[in-house]
Order: C-alpha cells, then sequence, then structure tokens
C-alpha cells in the first residue's frame, strides 16, 4: 500500500473542505474495496477521506411512503433492520447475501453503489427497485446512476449520502455466487412495483442492466412460469473461468424465476 | 503405570496456545536490527533478463540493498537440487536442469525470483521493488504439459522439454493380456493442477553471527534437517554445524512446506552479505505464484477384462508436468509415488504405465497431500466405475471380484509393491451398510421427485505410507534415506523429553506421541514434552510427509523407549539385588519376577542421574537415542461411498452424504485420526469440484491467483462426513500403525466424479466439476432422454 | 504520523502510526499481538478476525486509524481470569483444530456468530463461516464445536 493522507471529517461540509485541499483524494466508506485495492497498489490515493463519522450519512428511515437508507449504514445493519424488513425485505435478504459476516459489520451501501462493481449486488437492488441516488449535490434515479463496469453518473467530489427506495408490491433478489469469490455469477432483483415490472442484473455483464425482455415475459403475469429467457446479448455478457456467456444467460432466466416464486411467496 | 490412553480420543496437549493466540509462528518472531525482503517476480511465462537497473530503488527511503542473481553467482551460491534421480527407459538419468534461487539468464515462469530488495520495512522494500527496472526480452511460453514437447525450449539441458520418458512393467506382456480379453474400458482424463494452500504463507527469518559465523534460519518447513542438509550440501557449502534451522509452529504444509525454496536461501545468504537479519513472508498472492503446485497429468488408461469382469490387465500412458523447474522430490513423483499404485486393491495381474514428465513455464510441481496415489487412484478408480457401468455389472460387485483376498497377503503387485496386510471387503462392505447402499434406488427415486439428480460414487483405494524404506528408495534414485530419529530424555526428576524428527503442523504429534510413551514407559501424559522443528535439539531427522510420522517416527519413538527400559532393568536389578534376566517392566515399574519387591521408572531414572548406588559398569543417565528404517511401507486402504444430488437446472451439486472406512492399523487416537480423515476428504473433494490451478495458454499467466478465482473448500461447501473404521494391524513395525494423513485427498476425487457422472448418466467429466460444466452435460443427459 | 488511540483488550494503547498501516498490523507488529494472523490479501481466509466495537471485522481491512476510539479484541483477550471463553474450550474438546493458524479468526467469528443467534444450526453456522477458510479441518469439528458452545456443552 502507498502512503496517505488520512482524515475523518465530522460533518459533510468538512468532508468537502477536505477533498477540496487534496490533490487525489479518494472517498472511504466501509474501504472493503477500496482497502484490499490499496494493498494491491492498484491506487495511489494522495489522501483517504473516511465518512465513517458523519452522523448524517447514517440510519434507515421511512419518508414520504420510501425507505430511506443512509449511505454510510452497513450490510449488517440493512440485514438486520426491522424497518427494512418490513417495508422491502428483498433488500434485506439482498443485503445478508453480500461478502461474508465480516464484511457486512463494515461494508456500506453507499460505498457499494459509489463502486458499482459489475458483479456487486446492490447495484441489482437499487436499479431493480427503481432507487433515488441521493447526493450532497443532487438526485439521480439508479436508471441513470449505474453506467458501466465501475462507472457512476458522479462527479468529482460528489458524495452519495443516501439512496431513496420506492416501497414495491413484491420484489425478491436470487443470487448465483461466483464459488470462489462469492460475488455474483449472476444476481437478479425482480420488483414488481405501481409502475411496471423491473428487473435487474448484476454480475452477468460490464454492469449492472435492467432486462427487458424478462420485464415484459412478466408485466402481464407476475408469476415464475411466466419468465421467458433472458433478452441479454450472449456478446455483452461476461465469460470468465468460472462461466460462460450461455451460462450466464441461463442463468439469468433461472435466477429471475427463482426471484419471482420467492418475491410470490 | 500404563497410562491406558494408547486408542484413546485424548484431547490434544497443543490446543492451549493456539486457541489463546499464542501459538508462535515464524512471522511472529523479530530479530533486532532486521531487515524485510520483497521479491521482484517474473511478470512474463518466459523471457531473456537482458537487464537489471536498480539505481532508482536503491535510493527509495529505507532500503539498504537490491541484489540479484548475478550477486549470488559471485558468492558461489549453487543450483536448488533435486534430490531423487529418475532413471528413463534408456537408462539415462532424467534432466536436471539448474534452478537458481534467482535467475541468471531468463525467467521461465510468471513469479520466477529476479531480485530482492531489502530495507527496514517491508512497505518499504515494496516501494524499492516496484522501482526495479528489469529488460524482459519476450519469448514464446508453454504451460500445458501435452503440448511441452513441441513447445519453445525452457532449458538447454532439457531436449523436447521433457525431464524424463519412464516406464514401469513389460509393454509386451500386457499386450498379451489385452489380446485375451473380452472387454476393454478406455478413458482419457486429466488431474487438474491443485495450488496447496496451507493457510499460514511461507515464511524465512535468516540471522548470522558474525562472531562464530554461523546461522539461524527460522522456517516454515516440514522437515527442517532435510532443509539444512539440501542447503548445507548443495547450495551454500555452509557446514551443517553453523547451520541451525529452526521449523517453529507450522501453518499446515500438505507437502508444500517439504522443499527448499529459493526465498529463504535468499535470506541466508543475504543476512551474511549485508550483516543483518533478514525477514520474508509470503503474501498469498506470492503463495499462488511460487509454492509448488499439485498433481498436473494428462493420462490415457485402458483396461482389459475377461467377460466375468475379472481384471485381465492395465496400460496407463501419463504427461506429467513438472512445471518451469524440478523441485526438490518433483520427479519421483509421478513415478514411484504413482505407477507403483495402480494395482490398486486388485489382483490385476499385468500393469504397463509410461510416464513423460515435461517442463512447462509453470510454477514447479511437487508432492500434494497425497502425491501421485491420488493420480493412481483417481485413475483406476474412475477406469473401474466406467468399467463396472459398460459391463453392466454393480460397482461394488465388480470390486469384490477382484479384490486381493486376505489370505493372499503378503501379496506382491506386478508394480514392485508388496502389501503386508489388509482386508478390503471388509472396508467395502462396512462402507456399504453405513451408506444403506440396498436403499439408495428408493432415494434415487425419492430425490427426482423434487427435480434432483441423485447419484452413488465409490472410491476403493490404497496408498503406500510410512515412507520409506531406506535401501528399496536408495535403488531407485533416492539421494537420502527415508528413516527416521527419536531420542528419549529423562530427567532426573522423572519427567520425559522425546525429540522428534517428525515435525508437526497440524497433525497432533504432541498428543499421539505423548500417548504411545505414556503408555509405554508407564510416565504421566503430563510429565512428557514432545520436542520437535529445531536441528539445534534433535538428532538428524528426515521430517513429516507420506503420512509416515507415526509409523516411522513413533517406530523410532518405541525403539528408544525400548533402550531405556532394557537400561532401566539393569539399574532396577542393582538396587533390587537381583539378576537382569529376572527384573521385568510393566506398568512403570520394574519388578523382580514372581516377588513384589519393585521399582518404578521415576525411581530408576533419579538413581540414573544420582548414582550413588549403582552398577559399576554402566553409564550414569537415561537418555537414548534410536533410529528406524522402515522395512516396508505400510498400506493404508479404504472405501468412501458418496452421494450427490444435482439441480439440473443450474448444475450446483450438492454432496449429500459421505461414509469413509478407512483401515489405518492401529488406531492410537481416534479423535486427531477422524480429523485427519475429515480434512483430507475436504481436499479431494476442492480437487474434484472446485480447485484448478488455471494458466492462461496465450499469456502464461496464472489466472487463478487468489481467492477471488482459486475454489477454497468453505464450511458451506460440504457436508458433515461420517467415517468409519476397519482394522488390519501393520504387520512390520511396532506399533502396527499405517498412517492417515493422505487417505481422504486419495479416495475422494473419484468417489465424487463417479457419484455425479452417475447422477448424470454419463461416462466422464473432467474435475473440477464446476456447476456450469455439471449442468451443460444435464442438458445433454436429458435431451439424449 | 497520526496518533491512534483505542482500547485493546481492554487496556487504552496510543501510537503513532503511518495512515496505511492496517489494523492487523497494528495489533501484530506495534502491539505484539501475534495471534491475530493473516493469511491472504483479498479479505477471504479470515484468519485475522477480531471484534470492534463488539462486532467480527477482518484486521486486514480496516486501517488502525479508522479503529479510532473504538474497542478491539483479539484472540488474547477472550479467555478470562485464566478460564478459557466457552467456545475456546469447546474447540479444544472437540478437536476443532489442527494447525492452528485459522484457529484465532475461526474463533473470534464464531463467538460473533452465537452474539447473534444464539441456537444455530448446521446450516447457519457453515453459511456464518463463509469468511473464514479453514485447510486442514474440512470444517467436520469447527462446525461440531460451534453447535457445542452453542448449546453449553462447550467446557462439558
Amino acid at each position: 500500500m502507498y502512503d496517505f493522507g488520512y482524515h475523518r471529517p465530522k460533518n459533510l461540509s468538512e468532508a468537502d473542505a477536505a477533498l477540496k485541499e487534496a490533490s487525489e483524494p479518494t472517498l472511504m466508506a466501509g474501504g472493503q474495496t477500496l482497502i484490499p485495492t490499496l494493498k494491491f497498489r492498484l491506487a495511489n490515493p494522495s489522501d483517504i477521506v473516511d465518512l465513517c463519522a458523519i452522523d448524517e450519512l447514517k440510519g434507515i428511515r421511512e419518508e414520504g411512503g420510501n425507505l430511506v437508507i443512509g449511505a454510510m449504514t452497513t450490510h449488517a445493519e440493512v440485514a438486520a433492520s426491522d424497518l427494512v424488513a418490513s417495508r422491502i425485505p428483498a433488500l434485506a435478504s439482498l443485503a445478508e447475501g453480500i461478502g461474508d459476516p465480516q464484511v457486512r459489520h463494515r461494508g456500506t451501501m453507499g460505498g457499494s453503489i459509489a463502486n458499482n462493481d459489475p458483479a456487486a449486488d446492490y447495484p441489482a437492488g437499487c436499479l431493480g427497485l427503481g432507487a433515488t441516488i441521493v447526493t450532497n449535490q443532487r438526485q439521480i434515479a439508479a436508471d441513470d446512476f449505474f453506467l458501466g463496469s465501475f462507472e457512476t453518473a458522479l462527479q468529482e467530489g460528489e458524495i452519495v449520502t443516501a439512496v431513496s427506495f420506492p416501497v414495491p408490491e413484491k420484489a425478491a433478489y436470487a443470487k448465483f455466487p461466483n464459488p470462489a469469490s462469492r460475488y455474483a455469477i449472476v444476481g437478479v432483483m425482480v420488483a414488481k412495483t405501481s409502475a411496471g415490472v423491473r428487473v435487474a442484473v448484476t454480475g452477468a455483464g460490464a454492469g449492472v442492466f435492467r432486462d427487458s425482455a424478462i420485464e415484459q415475459s412478466l408485466s402481464g403475469n407476475f408469476a415464475a412460469d411466466a419468465v421467458g429467457g433472458s433478452g441479454a446479448d450472449e456478446g455483452d455478457l461476461n465469460s470468465d473461468i468460472h462461466a460462460s456467456a450461455g451460462y450466464r444467460k441461463h442463468l439469468i432466466g433461472v435466477m429471475a424465476k427463482r426471484a419471482v416464486a420467492a418475491a410470490n411467496f | 503405570m500404563p497410562d491406558g490412553s494408547v486408542g484413546q480420543a485424548v484431547k490434544r496437549r497443543e490446543d492451549h496456545r493456539f486457541l489463546t493466540g499464542k501459538g508462535r509462528y515464524v512471522d511472529d518472531i523479530h530479530r533486532t536490527g532486521e531487515l524485510a525482503a520483497v521479491f521482484v517476480r517474473s511478470p512474463h511465462a518466459h523471457a531473456k533478463v537482458s537487464a537489471i537497473n536498480a539505481d532508482a530503488a536503491r535510493k527509495s527511503p529505507g532500503v539498504v540493498a537490491v541484489l540479484t542473481g548475478a550477486d549470488m553467482a559471485e558468492d558461489n551460491y549453487g543450483s536448488i537440487p533435486c534430490g531423487w534421480t529418475v532413471t528413463d527407459r534408456h537408462g539415462e538419468p532424467h534432466k536436471a536442469p539448474p534452478h537458481f534461487p534467482m535467475v541468471r539468464d531468463k525467467v521461465r515462469y510468471v513469479g520466477d525470483h529476479v531480485a530482492v530488495v531489502l530495507a527496514e520495512t517491508a512497505a518499504q522494500a515494496k516501494d524499492g521493488a516496484e522501482l526495479v527496472e528489469v529488460d524482459y526480452e519476450e519469448l514464446d511460453a508453454n504451460v500445458e504439459p501435452a503440448k511441452a514437447m513441441q513447445a519453445p525450449l525452457l532449458h538447454e539441458e532439457a531436449p523436447d522439454n521433457l525431464c524424463y520418458d519412464w516406464v514401469l512393467g513389460d509393454e509386451a506382456e500386457a499386450d498379451a493380456a489385452f489380446a485375451n480379453a473380452h472387454h476393454v474400458t478406455k478413458l482419457d482424463l486429466v488431474n487438474n493442477r491443485l495450488i496447496p494452500n496451507a493457510m499460514e504463507p511461507r515464511a524465512a527469518i535468516a540471522e548470522w553471527d558474525s562472531g562464530t559465523d554461523s546461522y539461524t534460519l527460522w522456517s516454515t518447513s516440514q522437515n527442517p534437517h532435510v532443509l539444512r542438509l539440501i542447503l548445507s550440501a548443495f547450495i551454500t557449502g555452509i557446514p551443517e554445524t553453523k547451520l541451525r534451522i529452526i521449523a517453529p509452529d507450522v501453518g499446515g504444509g500438505f507437502g508444500s512446506k517439504i522443499y527448499c525454496y529459493a526465498e529463504e536461501t535468499v535470506c541466508l545468504w543475504a543476512t551474511k552479505r549485508i550483516g543483518r537479519p533478514v525477514r520474508w513472508t509470503a503474501d498469498r498472492n506470492e503463495a499462488f505464484l511460487a509454492d509448488a503446485h499439485g498433481r498436473d497429468h494428462v493420462t490415457h488408461v485402458e483396461m482389459a477384462m475377461d467377460a466375468e469382469g475379472h481384471f485381465l490387465g492395465l496400460k496407463v500412458d501419463t504427461t506429467a508436468n513438472m512445471g518451469a523447474y524440478l523441485s526438490n522430490f518433483a520427479s519421483c513423483i509421478p513415478t514411484y509415488l504413482y505407477a507403483t499404485l495402480l494395482a490398486g486393491q486388485y489382483r490385476t495381474p499385468v500393469v504397463y504405465c509410461n510416464v513423460r514428465a515435461v517442463f512447462t513455464n509453470t510454477a514447479p510441481v511437487d508432492a500434494y497431500r497425497g502425491a501421485g496415489r491420488p493420480e493412481a487412484t483417481y485413475l483406476l478408480e474412475r477406469t473401474v466405475e466406467i468399467a463396472a457401468r459398460e459391463m453392466g455389472l454393480d460397482p461394488a460387485e465388480l470390486r469384490r471380484r477382484n479384490f486381493i483376498q486376505p489370505d493372499q497377503f503378503p501379496y506382491q503387485t506386478p508394480v514392485a509393491l508388496t502389501y503386508d496386510i489388509g482386508d478390503y471387503e471388509a472396508s467395502l462392505n462396512e462402507a456399504t451398510q453405513m451408506i444403506d447402499y440396498a436403499g439408495f434406488g428408493r432415494r434415487k427415486e425419492e430425490a427426482k421427485l423434487r427435480g434432483k439428480l441423485r447419484g452413488i460414487g465409490f472410491s476403493s483405494y490404497i496408498e503406500a505410507c510410512g515412507i520409506a524404506p531406506s535401501a528399496v528408495v536408495g535403488s531407485l534414485g533416492a539421494g537420502v534415506g527415508l528413516w527416521e530419529s527419536a531420542q528419549v530424555r529423562f530427567n532426573a526428576t522423572g519427567t520425559v523429553s522425546v525429540l522428534t524428527g517428525s515435525h508437526a503442523h497440524g497433525q497432533g504429534h504432541e498428543t499421539t506421541f505423548s500417548q504411545v510413551v505414556a503408555d509405554t514407559l508407564g510416565v504421566p501424559i503430563e510429565s512428557i514434552e514432545i520436542v520437535h522443528g529445531d536441528t539445534g535439539q534433535i538428532p538428524m531427522a528426515m521430517g513429516t510427509y507420506g503420512s509416515r510420522s507415526l509409523a516411522v517416527g513413533g517406530s523410532a519413538i518405541m525403539r528408544a523407549c525400548g533402550k531405556i527400559i532394557e537400561k532401566g532393568k539393569k539399574i532396577a536389578a542393582h538396587l533390587l539385588e537381583a539378576s537382569v534376566e529376572d527384573i521385568e517392566f510393566k506398568d512403570g515399574n520394574f519388578t523382580v519376577t514372581g516377588t513384589d519387591k519393585s521399582l518404578s521408572m521415576g525411581e530408576v531414572a533419579f538413581t540414573a542421574y544420582v548414582p550413588h548406588n549403582y552398577p559399576a559398569d554402566l553409564e550414569p543417565g537415561l537418555d537414548e537415542t534410536a533410529f528406524y528404517d522402515p522395512l516396508n511401507f505400510t498400506y493404508p486402504a479404504g472405501t468412501h461411498i458418496c452421494e450427490v444430488e444435482i439441480d439440473p437446472e443450474t448444475g450446483v451439486t450438492e454432496i449429500v452424504d459421505w461414509v469413509a472406512v478407512d483401515d489405518f492399523g492401529k488406531v492410537i487416537n481416534p479423535l486427531i485420526v477422524e480429523g485427519q480423515v475429515h480434512g483430507g476428504i475436504a481436499q479431494g473433494v476442492g480437487q474434484a469440484m472446485l480447485e484448478h490451478g488455471i494458466y492462461d495458454t496465450e499469456s502464461g499467466q496464472l489466472v487463478t491467483g487468489s481467492y477471488m478465482d482459486y475454489c477454497m473448500p468453505r464450511a458451506d461447501d460440504l457436508p458433515s462426513f461420517r467415517v468409519g473404521m476397519t482394522e488390519t494391524a501393520c504387520t512390520h513395525n511396532p506399533l502396527g500403525v499405517k498412517g492417515c494423513g493422505e487417505a481422504g485427498a486419495i479416495a475422494a476425487p473419484p468417489a465424487l466424479i463417479n457419484a455425479i457422472t452417475d447422477a448424470l448418466g454419463v461416462k466422464h467429466m473432467e474435475m473440477p466439476a464446476t456447476p456450469e460444466k455439471v449442468w451443460r452435460l444435464a442438458q445433454s443427459a436429458a435431451a439424449a432422454e | 504520523m497520526p496518533e491512534v488511540t483505542m482500547t485493546v483488550n481492554g487496556q487504552q494503547v496510543s501510537r503513532e502510526v503511518e495512515g496505511r498501516t492496517l489494523l492487523v498490523q497494528f495489533l501484530r507488529e506495534h502491539l505484539n499481538l501475534t495471534g491475530t494472523h493473516v493469511g491472504c490479501d483479498t479479505s477471504q481466509c479470515g484468519a485475522c478476525v477480531v471484534h470492534v466495537d463488539g462486532k467480527s471485522v477482518k484486521a486486514c481491512t480496516m486501517l488502525a486509524v479508522q479503529a479510532e476510539g473504538g474497542d478491539v479484541t483479539t484472540i488474547e483477550g477472550l479467555a478470562s481470569g485464566g478460564e478459557l471463553h466457552p467456545m475456546q474450550a469447546a474447540f479444544h474438546e472437540h478437536h476443532g483444530l489442527q494447525c492452528g493458524f485459522c484457529t484465532p479468526g475461526m474463533v473470534m467469528s464464531a463467538v460473533d456468530l452465537l452474539q447473534k443467534n444464539a441456537n444455530p444450526s448446521e446450516q447457519e453456522i457453515r453459511d456464518w463461516l463463509e469468511g473464514n477458510i479453514c485447510r486442514c479441518t474440512g470444517y467436520h469439528n469447527i462446525v461440531n464445536a460451534i453447535q457445542h458452545a452453542a448449546s453449553g456443552g462447550g467446557a462439558s
């Protein structure tokens, strides 16, 4: 790991100031991706601005019928939250399946979506549930936020503060984990919402995406048997030692079906 | 009193320190003034090193030195040797090209050692290593054993990248057996490359004492004396009297910590050159790149049978990957620890095996848990299973029909070994009962109702352990003897120090050996300490591998105990005013036969050290050393049966039951033995379903270079195991023991692949049986129906 | 260099550290608490698991400065007054360790599991241990030990 300056601001304006003062700063949320990246010397920030002491980024609450989760809320907190369990149980079970217990104690929702690992779970959760990402500057619809592998709509210095989830009629997340890394080979969030059916897929492609073919197959009949095959182009899907593109495409359909079954359970 | 603990599930004596964080591993040790070493490793699979520029690195903060292979050559450091010379089919010795600790001309695999940076801290050494500029002229590389003989040359000394072309058995005899066959089963298979992954990464600390010109090396070694021998005799020229090797607590080995590695050799050299202690601890990614890997065979096998399914002959053709250099014992693994096991538990009269060992641009391959025997068992038990299916015979029945029978021992196999004892049908029968083989059909039907494909798989394995009779291995090319030493040293107050050459790195020797000594000498277990892992304390020794600790090391301890008792009788006879012939030793007491005149072991030990009233012609002291050279290998054997259920929609395989019935001879501590079986099975399951060391065939990069891609078995990948035992005592060692450390890793892979292919109704699939492979086969099987 | 202050095994400690110092390096190299181990570089093996503010975390994936003001418990702090913690006792009783290298992290992780779920099923135990790799035991006896510790049979 290269050395760096370390800052622990107590509020957003201090964080903003710390970012502006540093030459090449990086924000750190839970650090569960950033620290391994630093250990392999794949990043060389001049300064790390640690968001862990900013209380306004924490907590789970209801606002205008939406479930609002602070960016620094850990996966374990989401998984254990009674409020999440009562409003969007699919999100709690998604959080319960991220990484391992120790990673869930440190990793955060904000960190996960800002990183936008193409095999991470939360991007599928946000996109599938039609969430809105709230930053210190604006609000961004999930459909506009995730731009591909490790790319998001966030501008330099922009800090995710919370994610606002509309409560769906039904939703569930099904994941086929990579046997080694336990990231998603394919993860599918299905949601039946007032605005229609949304199906978001992670792990399979260069970034999280909506599978419109499956959405259409479910739009009239939200039932496991109704799930058709994925509409993804195999050429756009990942192929590696763990799973070929063809297998991933197949798994999208299977996971979608299982998610729908779980949502209807 | 005899302790009575032999055969009991005594809780481990070593646990307390590990459970309280007080284990002492190499990386826990620090020496005053120490420098951290970080290696500059090759990013290329094959390249000439035309220049190394370390100017910027040397100026980096904290960096003390940057050293290369050229510097090492100046100091006359030699090549890392291979300790076993295999003679090829033409009577020529194998090709063992130079293997310098840091390269002198070119790099031959990704991770090869180019330079070392020594700095005040590990972070500073890493900073410096990044600044070392190396000019590489890239060369074409090959990582595939099957293509090695047509690939670019790695070593001038080894034309066609061939290390040896070796045969065992008579091809014409085998052909004659096949000519009479009713049926021949044929199979092509790959034994997948594995990366051992002991949880403690390798580490070394070297310290040179200028006052005495002597060295201490703390190493994560399974066999510190062998390491000292190799370093002293072949590489450094440092006399053994000036080189002390300490292997403290070691966090697992599984074979990978047998060998003398480049990194510790460089630390040893650098400490004198720089005049400060030098430490190195591998990052996990270095362990992936540069630990010796295991397996990596490509094999064609044919088995001939008569109309009743009796095996008539076996022909095996294997290409074995040695990697880029010959590791210390690499050459003997796919020959004398492989082909000699191809008779298995069966009466196959003729076996012919041809092995070509080849060099590729990959990490060196050497012994990994099982070492040759898993490869032999996998091909044999897969072939037997397929033969049963092709012949329409029950797989258990086909095995029974061919088993060597209990009254045939000692049994001379056609592949050099003489099995001393066994009862293979007893283990098979016990296993089939435990798993309710008769009820399998019902379970399969029930699984089908749930949409699952259920399969069952057998594996009846044998291994040659207790390695090994020195004269035998010497005649086959071993450069060392494979005896073991022990010293049993009573202290004046009756406590006992037992010094053993069998290093422990998880096996529980401190408990098992204590049980043996307590029972033999009638001393409380609490009064016994087991000392291992330090060449400064322990007589010359050979170390721990090949499931040999109890069979060979334990036998040496028994022999030393025997000498103690013999001397004790002389002391007791003197004190009790009887003749030595009239003294009997029982339950920790020396008694004059037929009287109640008796002395305890403690009283005798005290007298030996306070010899005021003592035999005139006897030396004081009660401290005996013994060496034990085994008369034969031991032959643990057994049957494992597993059942799996496959989700055809995803290809996910769940192991739903596993029974292991093993014959390890006498069992000293069943708790520890069962633990060894569990761990071995887990590694075998890893090979069969999860683990695969993959190099990219184009770039030569190690694709599975971290736990993100190399799939280690985790708790949720595995079931609980049901372990049973049968027992035929080994006939040729004093404890009647055979060894248990490798059985699970040997037995498990074919059991699993047999079960999965049974569930899918297919002939074969390559390991690991990943979900995608299983799914594709399930799709084609469904389509075929 | 920043100074960091935290409570480790009940004692307050302060040290100057580089920003890049990992919590596990701080424990091992600054405090000589070598029971916490490093077995990988990708945050997966769990040999480094300790408790920070009562929760199990990977000390290799946390900076020392992030533990500022925190309450850290390592394997060395688990036994009290010479008595093994029931989880340590259960691992001993049921042979839940062989080489001992993964053991500290495994025990710390298991203790945290029982804090959250006093009576876990075998499957729940196996799922929880996703972040702890053992190469020796095949997990059989680890799972067994945790089940016994959960049912209060650790020291039986």
